[in-house]
């Protein structure tokens, strides 16, 4: 196979869900017609977020106070100044990092392509999270308890971490990402288990599964798996052995979370779309009559995804555990599962879709912290931004009528192909 | 006299294909005109350009010979046109006056809304019309045939002029069907003027009085019922010699292959659908099933199909007990199932034709090594398939959703009877179809029935259960109220015993026995 064909398939492979209809043209066209809705919604977002900018900053008030032109001025410095650190917080500043190349200095290169770093960390449990909420809806289950499975697999993690000691790495990591893979696949199977069994809705379910699961972490932390020397509800620190390792020195923290998790994607993938048990789990989803007419037994699979987004949901919780915090404590709140919702639906459910928005809020959430600091915008702007770009996901529409797409007429039931039928 | 709607020149081109070229189209006031064609020719896309859903890319459309322009329903519903869509617009929830105001609601008192009128403008229209609808029942307890009546008196109470009824007959059973034909009469006689959509022959020939043929997007020509045959209408509509009359070998019948003994199934809400039947089908016959819609027949499809599990009685399909069985382990024994309903259980519209055609098979070599599906092979066996039974679809990876209903149909065909059988269940098979896709369909069942494969047929269509069935059971409330061999009655006969008439009073005490040992034997 030649290097273009390679590529070529491999684009491909982006394309072939992420395209819900394949139309025809070539595959460059199909990715920028799967692509174009969310890089658009993206792009809206930023504007409105520049809205926002300028409506929350005191110093737009004050120079708009003194004339037109100074507010105008002021607003666009403001918005300028924010989104300048918005980048060089989350992919690094340019400047410096020629100034530390060219100082040959170690630590100096290492700072100034921490940034960078620091988001594909962020990102990590992103990916986890949003590859647990897209299989979920692939298979026709709505998992709004991603956030207390991501509780409970930390939890596991961190026992499997601290109990178990004197083990080699090459052992007690695995076995320390399985255990928060369990704990998060026991969490997601009992909603799984009580809709197959008595048809008890998951979405209720899960959000009451998260609140067991809330207060349960606050009783083991003050209680069974508090630190012995400690006053805090916290829990002891892992083993070294049972830590992810990290590629680079202080401060860099990236470590191997990042590559389990696009291994973690790769599998979702292959097991979606090239496994006789995806095409059960994503037919039971699609269409429910029509699995247990082809003979697929329906409600194993909605366990079954239920049990499969749970453990991928764990092991976001794994990942922080075992390669940044290395102990569980109670202000140990992520949001990730809430975040992964929206996540995979800006994914599009689709295993690379999940991957590229979760870079994307990794880099958004890293590069915010910069913004306050930099700036002093409310790190809050950028919940407001990823809510923005998100409704414009959820509502396609809107962004047709703000930039006047055409829309396609074989979305929404209306048959394009029909003239095929005639002789 | 100016006609009342005239389209002149409307094209519409979607990618890839020119859905409406040119078509002229005029609509004379108190007059039915039939807009025929197959699936997929263009029928419905007029229609939705018309009634505002799609902009024409040219032409021009009058109405009382003044140019209009429509761009939403809403400015169709202005200048008096109203469509009742194939699937109905309706709540259930909510009663017959309330989905009639929707939209246009009558108000008392600066806000607070008016039943009343509304109800007694329904018992109005209702009388006038001969209707017969109740304003006060609420739409999920009434008959379809109903339903389509109160699309029809929504129209009505927003004072439309001009009618269009898209494939009106599709959802209805012969009776209800006639009783649309009386109505649709009564509403020209009144001045109303009605564009009647179809496919089905014997509905032009009966109720239109201009007949306009549509094929691959373009007229080709406009007739009336006086001057033209079934056959010269199914020849314009499909663009070569369909052949009506199915010729039918004298049937080969063997060994017993399926077996049903007292059959007792009850439905979704726990009443007896399937009343302790008993029959038989056997290699090399068909047994149709005839039947107004509802009296069981999809309840006893689903139970021998293991969809569905009977309360009691035996189900044996070649000397296997599957009565209790999955529905797995009954396509593994050799059964293969045309399901009633083809978009809710016989494809995964969202799936490629590819997918669906390995829809039941997916699992075993050679589309899957162990859990890991096999692209080429499934590929492979799409286009062959594709080719085979002449599924027209840009390719193997496009939706099955995009297509047309006849094509959707095919993939069913072509994934249940591409398989080795020796059961065949067809529920429906050509509901919905057009002249070409159902002479197709037709034409595949006899080829099972000639190999050896026992073929059961369900059909509320009664022409298609005459047509093909070498045995006849007829339903009714549950029961079989009769089996006989289909040479030896007559379809108003059957008709009969479908509206459930008494066998001896239909005139088919003796041949009803003969069949009725025949089919416990």
């Amino acid at each position: 196979m030649t290097e273009e064909k390679k590529t070529k398939k491999a684009a491909e492979i982006l394309v072939e869900e992420l395209t819900k209809t394949p139309t025809n043209g070539t595959w460059l066209q199909r990715v920028g017609q799967s692509m174009l809705i969310p890089v658009l919604a993206v792009i809206s977002g930023l504007f409105l977020g520049a809205v926002f900018i300028i409506l929350t900053s005191e110093d737009v008030y004050a120079a708009f106070g003194r004339s037109i032109g100074q507010g105008l001025g002021a607003s666009f410095q403001i918005v300028w100044e924010s989104y300048s650190a918005l980048f060089t917080g989350s992919l690094g500043d340019p400047a410096k990092i020629s100034a530390a190349l060219q100082s040959g200095d170690g630590e100096a290169i290492r700072r100034a392509f921490n940034p960078f770093f620091e988001s594909l960390v962020a990102s990590t449990p992103y990916i986890f999270g949003g590859l647990a909420l897209a299989l979920g809806f692939r298979a026709g289950v709505f998992n709004i308890g991603a956030e207390g499975q991501v509780f409970v697999g930390a939890i596991f993690a961190a026992y499997a971490g601290y109990a178990i000691q004197g083990l080699p790495a090459i052992i007690h990591i695995p076995l320390a990402l399985a255990a928060g893979a369990l704990g998060g696949a026991i969490w997601g199977f009992i909603p799984g288990w009580l809709k197959a069994k008595t048809g008890g809705h998951e979405v209720i379910n899960t959000i009451m599964m998260n609140y067991v699961a809330f207060r349960l972490s606050e009783w083991l932390l003050a209680g069974p798996m508090k630190r012995p020397d400690s006053f805090n509800p916290i829990s002891p620190t892992i083993a070294e052995s049972a830590m992810l390792p990290r590629f680079f020195g202080y401060p860099i923290r990236f470590h191997l979370g990042f590559f389990i998790a696009l291994l973690a994607a790769w599998f979702v993938y292959w097991f979606l779309f090239k496994t006789t048990w995806g095409f059960n789990l994503r037919t039971v989803g699609a269409n429910p009559s029509a699995a247990k007419y082809a003979g697929i037994n329906v409600t194993r699979y909605m366990v079954l995804g239920m049990t499969l987004s749970g453990a991928l949901a764990g092991l976001a919780g794994t990942n922080e555990v075992l390669g940044l915090n290395h102990n569980l404590a109670l202000a140990f709140y992520s949001g990730y599962g809430f975040d992964s919702i929206a996540l995979a639906l800006l994914g599009n459910n689709h295993p690379i879709g999940v991957v590229l928005a979760a870079l994307l809020f990794g880099t958004m959430r890293n590069g915010a912290t910069r913004m306050q600091v930099a700036a002093g915008i409310p790190i809050d702007i950028i919940s407001i931004l990823q809510a923005v770009i998100l409704i414009f996901i959820a509502a396609p529409a809107i962004i047709r009528t703000i930039f006047r797409l055409k829309e396609r007429e074989d979305v929404g039931g209306v048959r394009m192909v029909s003239g095929w039928g005639g002789n | 006299m100016t006609p009342v709607l005239e389209l002149r020149n409307i094209t519409k081109r979607f990618p890839g294909v020119l859905a409406n070229d040119r078509i002229n189209l005029s609509l004379e006031k108190g007059e039915i005109h039939a807009l025929l064609g197959e699936n997929g020719a263009g029928k419905t896309t007029l229609m939705n350009i018309l009634y505002g859903l799609y902009a024409p890319d040219e032409g021009e459309i009058f109405v009382q010979g003044k140019p209009l322009t429509v761009e939403s329903p809403s400015d169709a519903i202005d200048s008096g046109i109203g469509m009742v869509h194939q699937h109905f617009m309706l709540i259930p929830v909510f009663t017959v006056t309330e989905n009639v105001m929707l939209g246009e609601e009558a108000t008392v008192r600066g806000g607070f809304l008016d039943r009343k009128f509304t109800a007694n403008r329904i018992r109005e229209i209702s009388e006038q019309y001969s209707l017969e609808v109740d304003p006060d029942v609420y739409v999920r307890d009434i008959p379809v045939g109903v339903q389509q009546r109160v699309e029809i008196i929504k129209l009505l109470y927003r004072e439309a002029d001009i009618l269009i009824l898209d494939e009106p007959t599709a959802v209805l059973t012969p009776q209800e069907a006639d009783e649309l034909f009386k109505i649709m009469n009564k509403l020209v006689e009144s001045g109303k003027s009605i564009i009647f959509i179809t496919h089905k022959l014997r509905e032009v020939i009966d109720v239109a009085d201009r007949i306009t043929v549509i094929r691959r997007g373009k007229v080709v020509g406009t007739t009336t019922p006086d001057q033209a045959t079934k056959e010269q209408l199914a020849e314009m509509m499909v663009g070569r010699e369909v052949q009506l009359e199915l010729e039918k070998a004298p049937p080969s019948i063997g060994d017993v292959i399926l077996e049903v003994k007292n059959l007792l199934v009850l439905d979704d809400v726990k009443q007896v659908a399937v009343d302790e039947v008993s029959f038989s089908v056997r290699e090399g016959e068909v047994l149709g099933i005839a039947g107004v819609q509802g009296n069981g027949q999809t309840e006893l499809v689903k139970a021998l199909t293991g969809l569905h599990d009977p309360e009691m009685g035996s189900v044996f399909l070649l000397g296997e007990d599957i009565s209790r069985a999955k529905p797995r382990t009954i396509t593994e024994l050799g059964a293969a199932h045309v399901p009633e309903d083809r978009q809710k259980d016989g494809l995964v519209l969202s799936y490629s034709v590819a997918d669906n055609l390995v829809l039941c098979t997916y699992y075993k070599e050679p589309y899957a090594h162990g859990v890991v599906l096999q692209q080429e092979p499934i590929l492979q066996r799409a286009n062959e398939l594709i080719e085979q039974f002449d599924i027209r679809t840009p390719d193997a990876q496009t939706p099955a959703g995009s297509l047309s209903g006849g094509n959707q149909q095919k993939v069913i065909v072509a994934r249940e009877f591409s398989r080795p059988t020796r059961f065949v269940v067809a529920s429906q098979p050509t509901r919905g179809l057009d002249v070409g896709s159902i002479e197709y369909i037709h034409n595949q069942i006899l080829k099972k029935r000639d190999a050896g494969t026992a073929v059961l047929l369900v059909s509320s269509e009664l022409d298609e259960v005459m047509e093909l069935s070498d045995r006849i059971a007829v339903m009714y409330r549950g029961k079989f109220v009769a089996i006989v061999p289909a040479d030896q009655v007559t379809k108003e006969q059957v008709g009969l015993l479908m509206a459930g008439v008494a066998p001896d009073h239909a005139g088919v005490s003796e041949i009803n026995m003969l069949g009725m040992e025949e089919g416990i034997s």
